[in-house]
Order: C-alpha cells, then structure tokens, then sequence
C-alpha cells in the first residue's frame, strides 16, 4: 500500500513538473483537445486563404473602385481642390466639436512626428526623422485650406499620406485643427483682448 | 479451515476506497487547474515575422495604439496594419535593417507581412471591438499592457466565464472614452472611486452587456 501511495505522489509531482503552473511564456500554440468547433471553415478578416492562389481571404477591389459610401458630389470636400486649382475654405462645419475631433486624430497621427504643438519636435525626431515640417512656420501658414488638406491625404515629400486612415472629414478635422495650431504658435500681443493685457501687464 | 485470504486483506476495501477518492480529487483539481485559458491560453508569445517592440514604439515613442490599429474604433476588426504604416517612418529610419526585410517586401509587393495572431476567439463568438472601446473598454481589460511588452504575449484567458465577469459588472472596468487607449490608466479613487464613476457610465450611456446566448453567439 506504501508503495501504491508513493507512486501516485511521484505521479502527481510528474504531472505538475511537466505542466507546470499557469501562465508561463511558450511560443508554441495553444492546445485544442476537444476543438468544439472552435475553428470553422469560414473566413474572418485579414486570415488565411486556402482557396485564392495569394493565399488571402481579403479579395482586393478592382481599379477604379469606389467603396460605398465614399462617393462625393463635390470635388473640393474630397480632394481639396476646385477645378483643378487648390481652394480655400472649410467644406464641414467649423466649430468646437469638428476643432475637437481633429486635436484627437492630429494627436494620434500626427504628433508623432509634428509634434504636440506642429511645430515638428518630437520624440521621433530623436530616431532620425530629421525633414519633418514645421507646421507653423509662415511657409504653411500661407498655403491654401486645400493644400493643406492634399498633403494630409496624399503626403508630401518623404511624409506618405494618411487617407487610408483618416476619413474625408477627420482630414478636414485635422486641417482645421492645424490652423488653430498656426494661430497659437504665431499670435502676438495684439491678439489679446485689452483686459487680459491689462491682468498679464503687456 | 484454512484461511483463504491472509489478515490484511479485512483492511482493503477501505484502503481502496480512500485511494479512489484521492485519486478523484487529485484528477479533478488536475483538469480544474489545467484545462482552462488561464493554463492553455495565458502566456502564449509567438515569435513574429518582425520582431515589433510594442513597449518601444508605444512606451517609448508614444504611438496611439489607433496609429496602427486604426480602424478599431469603426470596426468589429482590430486591423493589424499593413506595411504602408509602417513605412509611414520606416521609409526614412532603419532604411537597411534586415529585420525590416519583410516589411519592406511587403510594401513592394503587395502581398501582408505574415504575422501571427495571438489572441483568437473561438468562431462561433463574435465580439466586436468597435461597440466595446467606443464604450470605454480599454485596451488593457482584454490584452493586458502591451505598452510594456516587448513581444506580445496572451494576457488574459478570454474565455466566457470571464468575458461574463464583466458583462455582469461592466461598472469595474469602463472608463472615460478618452482614456481608452491609455493603457497606464487607473481611476485615481481606486477601486472605489472606479466603481462610483463607473456607475454613473453605466447610466449615461446605457449600458447594458448582454448576458444571454445570442448577444456573442449567433
């Protein structure tokens, strides 16, 4: 019987020396004992193909195709341009929701090399994107609400564009944004109200 | 009369009896202990085409996670990006890595960097990322701080037990909606302070996660 005991603890103390406890670090796959369905021969987004002979289960839309919904009637709000020639002005409503919305996606996709403030210093810098544009710098300021919007969309230079990932308007968002960027970079004495000289001492 | 069976055999049904259940506690807490996400799942870190650094480029550099995963917010989908994103810096910096060599072949032909997921739901689940982060599920509730991994690895065990842990008491773990991606973020009230701001989500926004069958499965 001491023997049977035994044998059962040296098992038990195999067991947990080969598993070990949870959560240890393995590159190897999760085990599926009982696949309970878990897998099915169904295609999800961006996963393997084994039918298409590239292997992916994302067919790539034919050239020239418009997805639904990104039709616009007017060519300045989807290209920033009017005939041909860069315009001016604002194609979406102007005001504190719009600003607000283009501050998130400008931080998110912007700040990275621009800079919190546009004025291009940021960390990435330090890592060597040395040709960075300084948002604020008159050169920008002067260029049209349409040129502005081009770059984001398109890049310019090194910089590639962002329309994969910014939407018709959050371009026009961040374009407005910019502006107020330009605007708090570039403002003097003048721009204050005569009460908060007087509170500043100016 | 000889004895057929020597003395201690009076003892042996008992023995084998104390033995079975002994041995049926000790296979019961084996399987328990074992045979769950929280063994098979957690701590699963496959080597990827590209050795990523998320603790770099998030920790260190402070990309948003939407820089790359950008279509999380409109998406059912968290979109692993593709190498044009990446390229978005790596045209200018580690122009010649050779462990950028993938990337690179992949911006020039079209066809996706194979990374490999690490955290897949079974098929028949269907969770949605859009409707969660737009309702301020962070990030971290499910994949853990990524910023601070330097490979990323399975955080937590995703099965349903604990997706209906939060389901029944979303006010633990929603935050402000701005605050979604901030993987660092905890409610400066504690746990306290959490579930009292909490609360008040739950109501403002309407929340109510579905706990029966059809709200993941269909």
């Amino acid at each position: 019987m001491r023997y049977v005991f035994l044998i059962f603890i040296l098992g038990v103390i195999g067991v947990l020396a080969i598993l070990g406890p949870r959560g240890r670090v393995s590159t190897r796959p999760p085990l599926e004992v009982f696949s309970d369905m878990d897998r099915m021969p169904k295609y999800q987004p961006q996963a393997k193909s084994a039918f298409f002979a590239d292997g992916r289960t994302d067919r790539l839309p034919v050239d020239g195709t418009v997805a639904r919904g990104t039709y616009y009637e007017n060519e300045y709000y989807s290209t920033g341009k009017s005939g041909g020639a860069f315009g001016s002005g604002f194609p979406i409503e102007v005001n504190f929701e719009s600003i607000s919305r283009g501050e998130e996606r400008f931080n998110i996709y912007c700040s990275v090399c621009h800079g919190g403030a546009g004025d291009g210093d940021s960390m990435t810098k330090k890592y060597g994107m040395l040709t960075v544009a300084n948002l604020t710098e008159q050169r920008l300021v002067d260029y049209t609400d349409g040129q502005l919007y081009d770059v984001v969309k398109n890049g310019k230079g090194l910089m590639l564009g962002y329309a994969d990932r910014l939407t018709v308007e959050d371009r026009w968002n961040v374009v407005l944004y910019v502006r107020a960027l330009q605007r708090a970079a570039n403002g003097t004495v003048d721009d204050l109200t005569p009460t908060k000289r007087g509170e500043l001492g100016l | 009369m000889s004895k057929v069976f020597p003395k201690w055999s009076n003892a042996l049904p008992l023995k084998i009896i104390v033995f079975l259940f002994i041995l049926a506690a000790a296979v019961v807490s084996g399987v328990t202990y074992y045979a769950t996400p929280n063994y098979t799942r957690v701590g699963y870190m496959p080597s990827q085409p590209v050795p990523y650094d998320h603790s770099f480029h998030v920790g260190q550099l402070g990309l948003d996670c939407r820089y790359c995963h950008s279509k999380v917010e409109e998406s059912g989908h968290a979109n692993v990006p593709s190498a044009g994103t990446c390229m978005s810096c790596h045209s200018q910096i580690k122009t010649d890595s050779e462990l950028l060599e993938p990337v690179r072949a992949s911006y020039a032909s079209g066809d996706p960097v194979p990374w490999v997921r690490v955290h897949e739901a079974p098929d028949y689940v269907y969770f949605n990322h859009a409707v969660h982060v737009n309702r301020g599920v962070s990030c971290v509730e499910c994949h853990g701080k990524v910023n601070e991994m330097e490979v990323v690895a399975h955080d937590q065990p995703l099965s349903m037990g604990w997706c209906l842990d939060c389901h029944r008491n979303p006010e633990e773990h929603i935050r402000p909606v701005d605050l979604v991606t901030n993987l660092d973020w905890v409610h400066p009230g504690g746990k306290k302070g959490q579930i009292e701001d909490g609360l008040k989500f739950v109501e403002e926004w309407n929340i109510n996660p579905p706990q029966s069958c059809s709200g993941c499965h269909r």
